[in-house]
């Protein structure tokens, strides 16, 4: 019998270095790769594809036109002014509602509250807010603030207004800025708040003069992001009666009749545009939606440069 | 000297006018922490109490129909059921691969300078209003993409289509809650990995996989609540306003709850007096309400799981 000869080192460099299992590792990694990548690759082939779909409007109107002019049937003139209008009121009230109340609530559920059962409680309620899907918002609006309160938010229009979009808006949104301002608010050294109180500052003033300026740049830009979303959101709007045929509050109508009045929104019209049948508003579709995804980016922007600058400061 | 001592807390804590400031600041940061316990109170009875009256007054074979077609009395919940689950299944073929790969790319491979790169181009998609993916299901990826696959066999307007754009949004999702937890998996135990010999790729499937499978698990639900409550992709993309017949063909047009809901509502002036259509909009709305719910309570059990053992 002839001994085989076997080349010990290099076996053991073999195995060491897994010349086989390298090259499944390098395919493992490259299929990780790819799935990344692809998820990427559709974003920007749906960027692409808008840009694409929205040249036709470019080169007949200015940005100004379609902005200004008012919605209609007729894809020649139809313009997104009520829509834009509409959504940048619905904003202020995600602002002037969800924004306060939401910080104010992760105030007290980080500065305040003892770990006990109660705040436990309110922990997991507004956890569980959060993963509730808009449009069930939508039917909280529809019962609550269209017919319960309908006789207050739109005496003319059944309840179908803008106020009850806007506080539908801010109820949708509020357990994200609770959530993103607590983080914010958790992220706040001790040390910092044990000074307050060394110097004999009360809570609430060390609240207000030590724990709140370090930890708004979080705040603000959890916030903003909070906007964005409401901004985005058509299904609990749809509920509530936002409307995409043309409508006119008369010429002398005072701001509350415009809040008390029917309004539409952005994404609203991108539903209801989207599945019109003639040719002429796929164009419409695409160069309203590229109008939104600026404002979206210039949400963004803003939340990052605001966030950037704050922090500097601090 | 507890005499004493609490003199000393009532000099301490000032004067009687900034002692009651001070509860008085205290109660309204409560009243607005209270405010989450009223959303959750209004949802519950707005959806219970019109659920009730149409359950009470619909003729309970109406919901075992032919099909969806509220206007006309027929509330076959069947039709919803399924083509919820079918969108959310679709959803989920396409985010688990995508999403689970991006999270393990981004927390096993990336080198820091490419993850700061990839990470939020994910984030942007993340942002995405549901509306314009569901104009990119009904625009491009219908015409462009399915079309070329399966030919004429699919219509304009087809489930596959709208459960492929779910699937594209529930991608971040997914990707940055399993990303999160597979960064949660402490260093020590990749380097005894490495230490017996073991591959990245051994170390990323075989240990930090298992090590983090319970935030895995608790993304892919949330993934799989968010691709049931998603609504207005299918909204655009699936069709069928008006209802739909039971069906189990991706390829046409079908009904989710979400869409179901949607495209009633549009309609819901019309139809408030006849036949209870505005309460079963209620009614499917307690339901999803419901299994997000569930879905969600389990989700929040895997993830105290991952807290504790870290």
């Amino acid at each position: 019998m002839v001994a085989t000869y076997v080349d010990v080192p290099e076996v053991v460099r073999q195995s060491l270095s897994g010349k086989g299992r390298d090259r499944k590792g390098t395919i493992f990694a490259w299929a990780l790769l790819i799935g990344l990548l692809l998820s990427l690759l559709v974003l920007a082939v749906l960027l692409w594809d808008v840009i694409a779909d929205s040249l036709p409007v470019w080169a007949q109107r200015t940005i100004g036109n379609f902005l200004g002019s008012q919605l209609s049937a007729n894809p020649d003139v139809a313009g997104i002014w009520q829509a834009f209008y509409g959504s940048l009121l619905l904003m202020v009230f995600v602002v002037v509602f969800a924004v306060p109340t939401g910080v104010a609530s992760a105030i007290y559920l980080e500065e305040y509250a003892t770990d006990n059962r109660f705040s436990r409680f309110i922990n997991a309620i507004i956890r569980n807010l959060a993963g509730v899907p808009s449009i069930v918002y939508g039917l909280l609006g529809l019962a609550l603030f269209v017919k319960l309160l309908g006789s207050l938010t739109g005496p003319e229009v059944e309840g179908r207004s803008l106020i009850s979009g806007g506080l539908t808006l801010a109820v949708l949104v509020l357990p994200i800025v609770i959530i993103t301002t607590a983080e914010a608010l958790r992220a706040v050294p001790n040390a910092i708040r044990e000074g307050a109180y060394g110097v004999g500052a009360t809570r609430f003033q060390t609240i207000r003069h030590h724990v709140l300026p370090v930890a708004a740049p979080g705040i603000l830009t959890g916030s903003i992001l909070s906007i964005a979303r409401a901004f985005g959101e058509a299904a609990p709007l749809l509920l509530v009666g936002g409307i995409t045929t043309f409508f006119q509050s008369g010429a002398d109508s005072t701001f509350l009749d415009v809040l008390q009045g029917r309004f539409s929104a952005m994404p609203v019209l991108v539903f209801s545009w989207a599945r019109l049948p003639q040719e002429g508003f796929r164009a419409l579709t695409a160069a309203l939606i590229v109008v939104m995804l600026i404002v979206l980016f210039l949400v963004n922007f803003t939340a990052v440069y605001l966030r950037n600058r704050y922090e500097k400061s601090v | 000297m507890t005499v004493e001592s609490s003199e000393i807390a009532r000099t301490l804590g000032g004067d009687r006018r900034r002692q009651r400031r001070e509860i008085i600041w205290r109660l309204f940061f409560l009243g607005a922490a209270a405010t989450s316990i009223v959303i959750t109170i209004a949802i519950i009875l707005s959806l219970v109490g019109e659920a009730w009256v149409f359950i009470s007054n619909v003729d309970l074979s109406s919901l075992w129909e032919i099909g969806w077609f509220p206007r006309r009395g027929m509330f076959d919940i069947r039709t919803l059921v399924v083509g919820t689950l079918l969108v959310a299944g679709i959803a989920m073929l396409v985010a688990t691969p995508l999403g689970l790969g991006s999270a393990m790319y981004l927390s096993e491979y990336a080198r820091p300078r490419v993850r700061r790169i990839l990470k939020p181009a994910l984030e942007i998609l993340a942002g995405i209003p549901s509306v314009v993916l569901g104009y990119f299901a009904l625009t491009f990826i219908t015409p462009g993409v399915l079309k070329t696959i399966f030919g004429n066999e699919v219509a304009g307007f087809n489930l596959l289509a709208a459960g492929i754009g779910v699937g594209i949004l529930t991608v971040p999702l997914v990707a940055s809650i399993a990303e999160d937890s597979m960064r949660a998996v402490p260093i020590a135990l990749r380097e005894a990995s490495y230490g017996l010999g073991a591959s990245r790729m051994n170390t990323s499937v075989r240990v930090v996989f298992p090590a983090a499978i319970s935030g895995i698990v608790a993304a892919l639900i949330i993934g799989l609540s968010r691709a049931i409550g998603e609504t207005m992709v299918v909204a655009i993309a699936s069709g069928a306003t008006g209802g739909s017949l039971f069906s189990l063909n991706v390829l046409q047009p079908g009904q989710t709850m979400t869409a179901a809901m949607a495209a009633l509502a549009i309609g819901s002036d019309q139809v408030r007096g006849d036949d209870y259509a505005f309460q079963s909009l209620f009614f499917v709305g307690l339901l999803l309400f419901l299994f997000t719910l569930v879905l969600n309570v389990i989700s929040e059990r895997f993830v105290r799981r991952v807290r504790q053992r870290y």
